[in-house]
């Protein structure tokens, strides 16, 4: 009795899901797998022997994994000083955190546009203080697209460590100091083992969101940088090659799948380890 | 605890970061120079005058409020029931249909938006209306259930078993003592999926066409084609909108209990 209310409750919502999600992807997908009627791989190992597409997808995962490092540099000491903050101050550095994630992005793209320009912010002022002769073309680049990813998704790995940070207990790092570790050694050896499952999170955070970002990739890198999100569109509204963009969404599903299951299986390691 | 002098300059320099962008756009939206210009050189409201006569964006944001706020009921119809079920219950499965519930934010976006153009746009010939609506809503089903399921963790149990040992039946029970409990989470939830389904665009990129547009998408393709502070106004009165939506939350669920 009881169970079959749960699975009534939940039929509409995944019937939705199932009906115009799960069915689509696969009606897409299984053909690439397709050759007549025997099963196939042609069409992934074409694209990775394609110079052009092999690079765009080398571009997207080093794209990732850097806005991911950079992410946990700016993120663990920030998280830090948030979640050890007293309430008042705590309250303010999260709205300010969140406030950019509810901030649309191509908002945030477009701030850069105006700092990375070409007679924008930045270049506007290292040329009044005499540092560089002439402009630089920083947009239209990796790094700009990098710079604009950290921006995107830093706010979501502060919020994902503040969370796990929060209930560690300040005693801890009292007795580590007190028992001689200095404080840069204490937060080591102490809070930042503690930390690793907020820091999981949002390192999945981080990568599914900057591999499959559309707004900034395309704002900041253009047709000259692009990656496989700006690709699937260019294929199938531009080219009208939907084969090709069905070919790419496999792949993106792939890997998006893989980075999780990697990372997950990684934390679950490290939890039997009693980190 | 005593704080660190090298920490406390690391996360001001981390907040400059995150805020100087933003404070650049307020200050070029008033800028009086016919592109953007860093530090503006004079003081200028035209460029809100203009966001307010280029026909395209008020139409734009019209289609944007409507497909997000109709989105995010439906979202919230099939997800209320599905997070009931999700914490109240213990069936067969409940892993593997609680991944599915999720699929949608496992999914990258751009796939979402072209598989739902190609299947239900170019397939089944839905209007792009109704597709968009579609997308948008399968889209933020996970943060419903997300949000709504976080709430009615916090709701006790016993109270439920006190109604129904009462002779209330399940039906009743649900709306007279979960839902008066959940209404924080259930406004906490409609804000924030409405200004994610609001600012989508990887979704909505795939599933617009002649006439049928959002906002988001028709500022990426004015960004393309022209260099003007019409688009910092324009973001000016979107964060507004952001600090408002910031507001609700923090009044109804606490912006720290997200």
């Amino acid at each position: 009795m009881k169970k079959k209310w749960a699975y009534l409750l939940m039929a509409p919502g995944l019937i939705v899901i199932v009906a115009f999600l799960i069915i689509p992807i696969l009606s897409s997908i299984l053909p690439t797998f397709h050759d007549g009627d025997s099963l196939t791989f042609s069409s992934y190992t074409d694209f990775f022997k394609d110079s052009y597409y092999n690079q765009i997808f080398m571009r997207t995962l080093r794209i990732s994994i850097i806005t991911v490092v950079i992410c946990a540099i700016l993120g663990v000491p920030t998280a830090y000083f948030v979640s050890k903050s007293n309430k008042k101050i705590r309250g303010i550095l999260i709205a300010c955190t969140i406030f950019p994630l509810l901030t649309n992005s191509v908002i945030r793209s477009f701030a850069w546009i105006t700092i990375l320009g070409r007679n924008g912010v930045l270049n506007n002022a290292l040329l009044t203080l005499n540092l560089i002769a002439e402009p630089k073309r920083l947009l239209y680049t990796e790094g700009a697209i990098i710079v604009g990813s950290v921006y995107l998704f830093l706010p979501l790995m502060i919020v994902s460590l503040v969370g796990v940070m929060e209930n560690i207990e300040g005693e801890l790092f009292e007795a580590a100091e007190s028992l001689g570790a200095s404080k840069i050694k204490a937060f080591f050896k102490v809070i930042l083992p503690l930390s690793v499952p907020g820091l999981i999170v949002g390192c999945v955070l981080v990568f599914t969101g900057a591999a499959s970002a559309y707004t900034t990739p395309q704002l900041l890198g253009g047709n000259r940088k692009m990656v496989l999100s700006t690709l699937i569109y260019q294929q199938t509204m531009t080219l009208g090659d939907w084969y090709g963009a069905s070919v790419v969404a496999t792949i993106m599903i792939v890997t998006s799948i893989l980075v999780m299951g990697t990372i997950n299986r990684l934390a679950a390691k490290l939890n039997e380890r009693g980190v | 605890m005593k704080q660190n002098k090298g920490l406390f300059a690391f996360v001001i320099l981390v907040y400059s970061f995150l805020f100087i962008p933003i404070i650049i756009i307020a200050a070029t939206s008033f800028g009086s120079e016919s592109y953007v210009a860093f530090p503006p050189r004079g003081f200028s409201l035209k460029w809100y005058h203009n966001v307010f006569t280029t026909e395209s964006f008020i139409r734009t944001f019209k289609i944007s409020m409507e497909v997000s706020v109709l989105a995010t009921l439906i979202a919230l119809a099939l997800g209320i029931p599905g997070a009931y079920a999700l914490t109240r219950f213990d069936f067969k499965g409940k892993t593997l249909l609680k991944n599915f519930f999720f699929s949608p934010k496992i999914v990258p976006g751009v796939v979402t938006g072209f598989v739902m153009f190609q299947f239900i746009v170019i397939n089944l010939k839905l209007p792009i209306y109704y597709s968009l609506l579609l997308g948008l809503s399968i889209f933020e089903i996970p943060y419903a259930i997300r949000v709504i399921g976080s709430s009615l963790e916090m709701v006790d149990y016993t109270m439920e078993e006190a109604a129904m040992s009462l002779g209330a039946s399940r039906l009743q029970t649900f709306f007279r003592v979960v839902f008066p409990n959940i209404t924080s989470g259930i406004i906490a939830s409609f804000m924030l999926s409405f200004i994610s389904a609001f600012n989508n665009v990887p979704v909505t990129l795939f599933l617009s066409g002649p006439g049928i547009s959002t906002l988001p998408i028709t500022m990426m393709n004015y960004v393309e084609y022209n260099y003007d502070p019409t688009i910092s106004a324009l973001s000016v009165l979107l964060m507004l909108m952001t600090i408002g939506i910031m507001f609700v939350v923090e009044k109804t669920l606490g912006i720290n209990n997200l």
